[in-house]
C-alpha cells in the first residue's frame, strides 16, 4: 500500500473503498432483509412451524396441503379475477382521462391535482369508503344508478358484486397512473400529429397508430406495475371484509390470496403454510412477469431504438 | 408491431403534402378546436365530481348525527361537531396521531439519508461489480412483500421488538431500492466536471456529495421524503402484524379497530368510523396540497424508465 504512494492507482482504491462505504447501508440491508429473509422463507415453507417451537421439518407436506386446500383454490380465483377485472379497466381509463387532459389545456393543472387527490387516501379509509358508498341499502352508488332507474345490486354483500365493488373502488385510485401516462403523451412529437392531419387521419387513427404505440413504454410499465400489486392486493379488501369485527358474514368472495397468507401466518401461526403460500406466489409473480416482459419485446417501441 | 410499421411511414409523408393541406387549415381550426375544448372541459368537469365527490361525501357525513350518515345529503341537516369530540373520548386519538407522526417523521428521514448515500455511492463511483449489483437493487423491486415478511417478522420478534414501532420504520435505515433508483438517475444528471473541478480543489468523496451532489439533488430528495411520508403514513399491513396494544396504534391501525369495533360487526357507530377516516385521511391531503408539484413531477419521472 506504502510503496505505490501518489501513483494515481491510490486514487481509485480510495474511491472504490468510499463506494462501498455509501452503498454499505443497501448492501447490508440486502443481506439481512431480503437475501436471508428469502432463503429462510424457502426453508419454512418445509417446515411446521408457530414461533414458539422450532421449526419441525416436515418436507413437502405444506405443498401437497396448498394443492389440496379449497381456500387456496378460492383465494388464487379471487386474486386471478380481481386483477384481470381491474388492471386493463385502470389502464385504459387512465389513458382516456390522460387524453382528455391533455387536451385541456392550461386547466390541465387543476383537473390532474383532482385526479390525483384520491391517490393520496390511506387505503384504509378506501376500505371504509367502499362500505359506506356501495352499501346496497343507503350508498351514494345506487342512490345515483337510481336516478337512472337502475336498481343496484348489493355491492358489500352479494358475493357475486363484491369483486365489481372493489374492482369499481381501485379505479378511485388511478391519479397516478394518469399522471405517468400524461408525461409520456407530452413527449410524443408533435410533428408525427401534424403529419397524420396532413394526411387525413382522424382522432381514432392518430391514437391507435401514434399516440398508443408512442406511449407503449408507459403502458407497459403501468402493466407490469398495476399487475404485481394486484396480485399483492390486501388492505382495501381487509379492511372492508375481514378482522375481528366481521365474522358474522361470509366473506368468501372478497379472500385475496395476500389476505389468506397473511391470516394464515399472523392469526393461526402457520408459519411454515404461510411460507409455502409466499413461495408460490413469488413462483406465480415471476412467471406473469416474464410472460409480459417477452411480450413486451413484440409491442413496445422504445424511442432509443431508432437511433 | 403496430409501432413500427405506423410511425415512419406517417414521418415520410410529411413534407410530400404538407404544403398542399396548409390553405384549408387556418379556416376551419379553430371553431372546432373552441367547441371540441368546451366539450372536454365539460367532460373533465364531470368527471372530477366523481373524484372528489367521495372526500365531500365522507367530510360532510362527519358532521350528521348518528341518524343521519347515510342520508346522502350534502349540506347536513343537522350540522354538529359533537363527532370529533367523541372520538377523541371513545379512542385514543392523539395518541395515535402521535405515533403515526413519530413512524412518518422516523421513517421519511432514514429513508431520504440512507437512499441518497447509496444512489450517490452508484452514480459517482466506478468499481467492479457496480452494474450487476445495481441490477440486484433493481431486482428486489420485483419481489413481492410476503415472501420476506415472515422472516422479517421473526427477526423483530428476536430482537424483542415486535409490539413498539421500531419494525414499522428502522427498516428504512437501509435504504430503499425504488428511492435509491429514483436519486441515482437524477445524481446522474449532474454535470460530472463539477466533481472533477471540486476535486482538484481538494474536495474529499464526502465533501463531494455533502457540499455539492445533496444540495443540488434538493427536488429529488423532497420527492423521496414526500413518497415516503404518504407510503409510512397509510401503511395498514405492518401495524397489523407487529402492533398489538391499542396505545401502540397509528392512525390507520386505530382506525381498523375503529371499524372492527363499530362497523358491522359491532355497536354500529359510523358517524365516529366516518369521523377518524377523516382525520387518517386530511393529514394526507395537506400533504399533497403542501408538495404537489414535487408529487407530480416525481409521478411522471417513475413512468419514465419502462
Amino acid at each position: 500500500m506504502s510503496r505505490r504512494g501518489r501513483a494515481p492507482r491510490s486514487q481509485a482504491a480510495v474511491d472504490t473503498r468510499a463506494a462501498w462505504l455509501f452503498i454499505s447501508p443497501w448492501v447490508i440491508g440486502f443481506l439481512l432483509f431480503t437475501l436471508y429473509p428469502l432463503i429462510y422463507t424457502g426453508y419454512l415453507s418445509f417446515t411446521d412451524y408457530d414461533v414458539i417451537n422450532d421449526p419441525n421439518f416436515v418436507g413437502t407436506q405444506n405443498y401437497r396441503d396448498l394443492v389440496s386446500d379449497d381456500k387456496v383454490m378460492l383465494a388464487l380465483r379471487n386474486t386471478f379475477v380481481f386483477t384481470v377485472m381491474s388492471v386493463p379497466t385502470k389502464i385504459v381509463l387512465s389513458l382516456l382521462l390522460a387524453l382528455l387532459l391533455n387536451k385541456a389545456g392550461r386547466s390541465a393543472g387543476f383537473f390532474r391535482t383532482a385526479f390525483f387527490l384520491p391517490k393520496m387516501t390511506p387505503p384504509v379509509a378506501i376500505g371504509v369508503l367502499l362500505l359506506l358508498l356501495f352499501n346496497g341499502q343507503s350508498g351514494l352508488i345506487n342512490e345515483v344508478l337510481g336516478w337512472f332507474g337502475i336498481n343496484g345490486p348489493a355491492w358489500t354483500t352479494d358475493p357475486l358484486w363484491v369483486k365489481p365493488g372493489l374492482v369499481m373502488m381501485s379505479l378511485w385510485s388511478v391519479g397516478a397512473s394518469v399522471i405517468i401516462l400524461l408525461a409520456a403523451l407530452r413527449n410524443v412529437p408533435q410533428e408525427l400529429y401534424d403529419a397524420a392531419r396532413v394526411d387525413g387521419a382522424g382522432w381514432w387513427r392518430q391514437t391507435m397508430h401514434i399516440t398508443i404505440p408512442m406511449c407503449s413504454g408507459a403502458l407497459f410499465f403501468l402493466l407490469i406495475v398495476d399487475t404485481i400489486a394486484g396480485f399483492q392486493s390486501f388492505t382495501e379488501a381487509y379492511t372492508a371484509y375481514f378482522g375481528s369485527g366481521n365474522s358474522t358474514y361470509s366473506n368468501d368472495a372478497a379472500l385475496f390470496y395476500a389476505i389468506y397468507l397473511f391470516q394464515q401466518a399472523f392469526q393461526f401461526l402457520h408459519m411454515g403454510y404461510a411460507s409455502a403460500l409466499a413461495m408460490l406466489l413469488f413462483l406465480i409473480i415471476m412467471i406473469v412477469t416474464a410472460v409480459q416482459v417477452r411480450l413486451s419485446r413484440t409491442f413496445v417501441y422504445y424511442e432509443s431504438e431508432r437511433a | 408491431m403496430t409501432s413500427t410499421e405506423a410511425a415512419p411511414p406517417l414521418l415520410d409523408a410529411a413534407p410530400a403534402t404538407g404544403l398542399a393541406a396548409e390553405p384549408t387549415r387556418p379556416t376551419r381550426r379553430p371553431a372546432r378546436t373552441t367547441i371540441g375544448r368546451a366539450a372536454v372541459l365539460l367532460l373533465l368537469s364531470v368527471i372530477t365530481v366523481a373524484f372528489v365527490y367521495p372526500f365531500v361525501w365522507l367530510l360532510s357525513a362527519s358532521f350528521k348525527p348518528r341518524s343521519d350518515v347515510f342520508d346522502n345529503r350534502l349540506i347536513p341537516k343537522t350540522f354538529t361537531f359533537d363527532n370529533y369530540i367523541q372520538v377523541w373520548q371513545e379512542a385514543p386519538m392523539a395518541l395515535w396521531l402521535l405515533n403515526t407522526v413519530i413512524v412518518t417523521v422516523l421513517a421519511t428521514v432514514t429513508v431520504t439519508i440512507s437512499s441518497a448515500l447509496v444512489a450517490w455511492g452508484f452514480a459517482y463511483f466506478r468499481f467492479r461489480g457496480r452494474d450487476l449489483l445495481f441490477g440486484l437493487v433493481l431486482a428486489t423491486m420485483m419481489i413481492p412483500g410476503a415472501v420476506t415478511m415472515i422472516p422479517t417478522y421473526l427477526i423483530w420478534d428476536s430482537a424483542g421488538m415486535t409490539g413498539t414501532l421500531v419494525p414499522l420504520w428502522a427498516g428504512n435505515i437501509f435504504g430503499s431500492a425504488f428511492y435509491i433508483f429514483l436519486l441515482r438517475q437524477f445524481f446522474l444528471g449532474l454535470p460530472r466536471d463539477l466533481f472533477e473541478a471540486a476535486r482538484l480543489d481538494g474536495a474529499n468523496n464526502w465533501q463531494m456529495f455533502r457540499l455539492i451532489a445533496l444540495p443540488l439533488t434538493k427536488p429529488a430528495l423532497v420527492v423521496t421524503a414526500l413518497f415516503e411520508f404518504q407510503a409510512a403514513w397509510t401503511d395498514l399491513m405492518r401495524p397489523l402484524i407487529y402492533l398489538r396494544d391499542s396505545d401502540t396504534f397509528t392512525v390507520p391501525r386505530g382506525l381498523k379497530s375503529m371499524l372492527d369495533q363499530f362497523g358491522f360487526g359491532g355497536e354500529w357507530h359510523w358517524e365516529l368510523i366516518v369521523t377518524a377516516s377523516v382525520i387518517t385521511t386530511l393529514p394526507m391531503i395537506i400533504a399533497f396540497f403542501l408538495g404537489q408539484r414535487h408529487f407530480m413531477e416525481g409521478i411522471a419521472t417513475t413512468g419514465n424508465k419502462g
